[in-house]
């Protein structure tokens, strides 16, 4: 299934009813959360099926598109001006773009999920609108210049008769500021990728100068008149509960306006922002002890207990006999931990409610669920709730951002008057939505000839909460303290999968992903089983860019390379072998050549075992099975008498189907990459037996600007046939398993838990069992 | 609360603080300037960097009452987007951001340690920058702005 068909299954299963489809959410995160929450536009949304509610033509000439999916750092509005300028010939800056406002905008669910890119540029949304926006333009034109459309061309915003540039007839003339009053038409034609003169192109980015001039206005930049300071009080341990605020701690401190309580919810709200912080560090709250944490030593195993909802995503239902007749049978279990979104930015919002309407500015992934679940919190009525969204830092997925939306509300309506919130880094830290920790079973079975002949998949993940959807305060931390409940958690027996879906990546690409009657998965082996364990988390937990899909991949990845190193075949060759997808086989390709790839098995022979040695590592992915893919080489350094790995040199091979703007492509895979990196070397969230421990840059591990950079070249496969597909998720999601095969190359080591710290690295090195 | 005289991008202001309020406010809250942000409040991170008397420093820890008189540098101080400061330029040429929130640290702390040490090689700039974070890890780009930057020191 192609990712624009299976957008469109997930809306239709969407208005089926919704209940059936929450049972894989909490495993599958961005995507079945989609399919949960819906691309069914909210009431009161401008209707998704005009021309007129994406794109409006003023009389001079320029071009208004509006968008549901919001620029956040990836590049997409500049992608998305250059695609409208595309469809529509005029020149990139005639348009401008507006993203994201619930008075404006149409509703397109969440920023999120890789989901852009394929929502807005293949055969809806605002690509099908400037297509038809087109052919509207032309039949006035037609009409008024007295020609047939097929004599018409296009160029700079005006249309003219081909060999008479004198009888022409400009955009503005032919709207000049009023609606086209057309429907969407699905057989509106696109501009094909060949005669592409914006689209395609390197264009820059709009906003980068006033982002390198300290122009640009942040979330955290927004000033209202009147506005006020607020500062949260969070509990000091998970489970914690309020049992008394002393007002008078802090009555007498300049600036300070108002204590704010609401149930387990504390505030305080002043004048000027230093006054708010030190009035929350002052302010005397007392708190129940929190209900106390399991041992961060041994969790990863102990989920293996905990109750469950299975989720089955294949079973050919004969793996247990396969696997007794093989010739070889492997079984590794990896460890992947909580990590964090750590923006670089704590969260900011602005909330301005007075009496019953509300005006607030959000760095929020989903504007219109801030609408309906802001009125939830505040008891207005939705249609009374504006939802402008204002970048904030870098998000990653459900970073702070929906939490601190409420925190502003909330002191806002406390005090009748605007308030501005960002967190202290300690709360954006101790209080996220973290990426789920996961324990991974992989177990599979080899021929005699060394072929994959049986792959069984067993995965255990723990969740709580997730973004908030339409109804959900809850999902996060500030909805539970005023109590609403996260999303609730009922255990219960795998069913049968109906169909194949594996956007959580939770089958391996060397599977033939058989159900019902059709194979859609990427590889060859048939017998397969995927059965993944949802828990139960003692954290908040939600989507971290590539949900699932990284750990899942960073297992499958490690996995494979241990098959070919058990039967000491070539990595590349071995994953080629039991591969029929060409989009997958071409990245892996791709980058392999980059690389100059020698085939030889791992690890590399001669290597001696103190010092520092090199390998190198492979892996690939078809992200979320069909929406965006990526091969990557990397070269390593292992020191091993210090346990420290350098990453010296990578080649990625992406494929996001036609790029439309490959230094935006590039610019994602770059950073991809590198976060990956620095996920897979030291990002960890730890705690104690009552509260999370890594709460500030020194607790929580992320490579600084410091770092000795890899090389890094990006091949960009260019498939301008094909459907665009996502871009963003992709070269993360090999990183981890990349870099532990090299690392196995290097040292002749298998690595099976992330982060790969020196010391983790320098115990497997000593043969310690960790 | 008292008068603090601060002199921000070379003009003189007169402000009512504590004076134990940190730099960062002053200027992004009370002068609303958008270059120096909130990070982490606790010199981690060096987002809310600006330049004090040519050396970088973190607004979030750094006292008012401490700058009073001196030249106090923020990212709009160094140019414009029409007009914007070569090591800016080189930032836009090398498309290196993406959300752009760290940007204001990576460029005034690369700025500042480049001013002072022309000649600097490239390990000793990424030790400059060892401090610095930028989470969506721009970091390839990033660099070669800076690079790009240093060589026109150099010259």
């Amino acid at each position: 299934m192609t990712p624009a068909a299976r957008a469109e299954l997930n809306r239709r299963n969407f208005l089926k009813g919704a209940g059936a489809l929450i049972v894989g959410f909490r495993m599958l995160g961005g995507d079945a959360a989609r399919a949960q929450f819906g691309q069914a536009p909210l009431p009161g949304a401008p209707p998704m099926d005009q021309v007129d509610s994406w794109i409006a033509i003023a009389a001079d000439g320029s071009i208004t598109a509006f968008s549901g999916k919001e620029e956040l750092g990836q590049g997409i509005s500049t992608a998305q001006q250059q695609l409208v300028a595309e469809e529509l010939s005029v020149p990139f800056e005639r348009v401008k773009l507006i993203y994201c406002d619930t008075a404006l905008t149409p509703d397109q669910a969440y920023t999120s999920g890789s989901q852009s890119h394929p929502a807005n540029f293949n055969h809806g949304n605002l690509a099908q609108a400037g297509a038809t926006a087109r052919e509207a333009l032309f039949k006035m034109a037609s009409q008024q210049l007295n020609v047939p459309v097929e004599r018409l061309s296009a160029a700079n915003g005006v249309i003219s008769v081909k060999g008479d540039a004198s009888k022409k007839v400009t955009y503005g003339q032919l709207v000049g500021g009023k609606k086209l009053n057309v429907a969407l038409d699905k057989n509106a034609k696109r501009k094909p990728a060949s005669e592409w003169t914006v689209l395609g192109k390197p264009i820059g980015r709009p906003d980068m100068a006033a982002m390198a001039t300290g122009q640009f206005e942040y979330v955290h930049n927004v000033r209202l008149p009147g506005m006020l300071h607020g500062r949260v009080v969070r509990p000091p341990a998970v489970g914690a509960t309020l049992m008394s605020v002393d007002e008078n701690s802090v009555k007498d401190m300049p600036g300070v306006v108002k204590v704010v309580t609401r149930k387990n919810f504390v505030g305080v709200v002043a004048e000027k922002p230093w006054q708010a912080m030190q009035a929350a560090e002052k302010l005397k709250v007392s708190w129940t002890a929190g209900s106390g944490l399991p041992k961060q030593v041994g969790f990863h195993e102990s989920l293996r207990k905990q109750p469950s909802r299975d989720v089955k995503l294949v079973d050919s239902k004969d793996t247990e006999q396969t696997l007794a007749t093989a010739a070889t049978v492997l079984k590794s279990t990896y460890y992947h931990p909580y990590q964090m979104h750590g923006s670089v930015g704590s969260s900011c919002a602005v909330a301005d409610v007075q009496g019953e309407k509300a005006t607030i500015y959000s760095p929020t992934q989903g504007v219109w669920y801030q609408k309906t679940t802001g009125a939830m919190i505040l008891g207005l009525k939705p249609e009374k709730v504006h939802v402008i969204f204002r970048r904030g830092a870098g998000c990653y997925g459900l970073n702070g951002a929906d939490t601190v939306t409420y925190d502003a509300a909330i002191l806002s309506q406390a005090v009748g008057k605007p308030v501005r919130v960002q967190l202290s880094r300690k709360d954006e830290m101790a209080w996220e939505n973290y990426g789920n920790a996961w324990t991974i079973d992989e177990h599979a079975g080899l021929d005699a000839k060394g072929n994959i002949i049986a792959w069984e998949h067993e995965a255990w993940t723990p969740g709580l909460g997730n973004r908030p959807g339409p109804e959900t305060p809850g999902n996060v931390v500030t909805g539970m303290l005023i109590g609403y409940q996260p999303q609730a958690f009922r255990p219960g027996a795998a069913q049968e999968p109906k169909t194949y879906n594996n956007n959580s990546n939770g089958v391996p690409s060397y599977v033939a992903g058989h159900v019902g009657d059709k194979s859609e998965g990427t590889g060859t082996v048939k017998s397969e089983k995927v059965l993944v364990h949802n828990l139960v988390s003692p954290f908040w937990t939600g989507p971290l860019r590539s949900p699932a899909r990284l750990q899942n991949t960073f297992a499958h990845e490690s996995f494979m390379d241990e098959l070919a190193a058990r039967v000491k075949a070539d990595p590349v060759e071995y994953r080629l072998r039991h591969l029929h997808d060409e989009r997958v086989i071409g990245v892996l390709n791709a980058a392999a050549k980059a690389a100059k790839w020698e085939a030889r098995p791992s690890p590399k022979a001669g290597n001696p075992k103190s010092g520092v040695v090199t390998g190198r590592g492979v892996a690939c992915v078809a992200y979320e099975g069909d929406n965006g893919y990526t091969g990557i080489v990397v070269e390593v350094e292992v020191n091993q008498d210090t346990g420290k790995v350098a990453v010296k040199r990578m080649w990625v091979g992406i494929d996001a189907g036609p790029i439309s703007n490959p230094d935006g492509l590039r610019n994602q895979a770059e950073g991809g990459a590198l976060q990956g990196m620095s996920r897979a070397l030291g990002e960890e969230v730890t705690w104690d037996d009552q509260k999370v421990t890594s709460v500030d840059w020194r607790s929580y591990h992320s490579l600084p600007l410091g770092f000795e950079v890899p090389k890094i070249e990006c091949v960009l496969v260019n498939r301008p046939d094909e459907e665009a597909t996502g871009a963003g998720e992709t070269s993360i999601t090999v990183m981890a398993a990349a870099i532990g095969n090299a690392i196995f190359d290097a040292t002749g080591v298998r690595l099976r838990q992330i982060p790969l710290t020196p010391e983790r690295v320098k115990e497997a090195l000593q043969g310690e069992i960790i | 609360m008292s008068a603090i005289n601060l002199k921000v991008n070379g003009r003189s202001h007169t402000l009512d603080l504590d004076p134990s309020t940190p730099l960062l406010y002053a200027l992004s809250d009370d002068l609303g300037l958008h270059g120096p942000k909130f990070g982490c409040g606790l010199g981690q991170c060096g987002a809310c960097t600006a330049i004090v008397n040519g050396t970088a420093v973190r607004s979030c820890v750094t006292p008012v009452s401490t700058v009073v008189g001196k030249d106090i540098v923020t990212l709009e101080g160094l140019g414009t987007p029409e007009k914007p400061h070569l090591i800016q330029k080189a930032f836009i040429d090398e498309q290196a951001a993406q959300c752009g929130f760290c940007l204001n640290g990576v460029i005034l702390t690369a700025k500042a340690f480049l001013d002072k040490n022309p000649k600097a090689s490239e390990s000793q700039i990424q030790q400059a920058l060892s401090g610095v974070l930028c989470r969506c890890f721009t970091h390839v780009r990033m660099q070669q702005a800076i690079q790009r930057y240093a060589k026109e020191v150099a010259k």
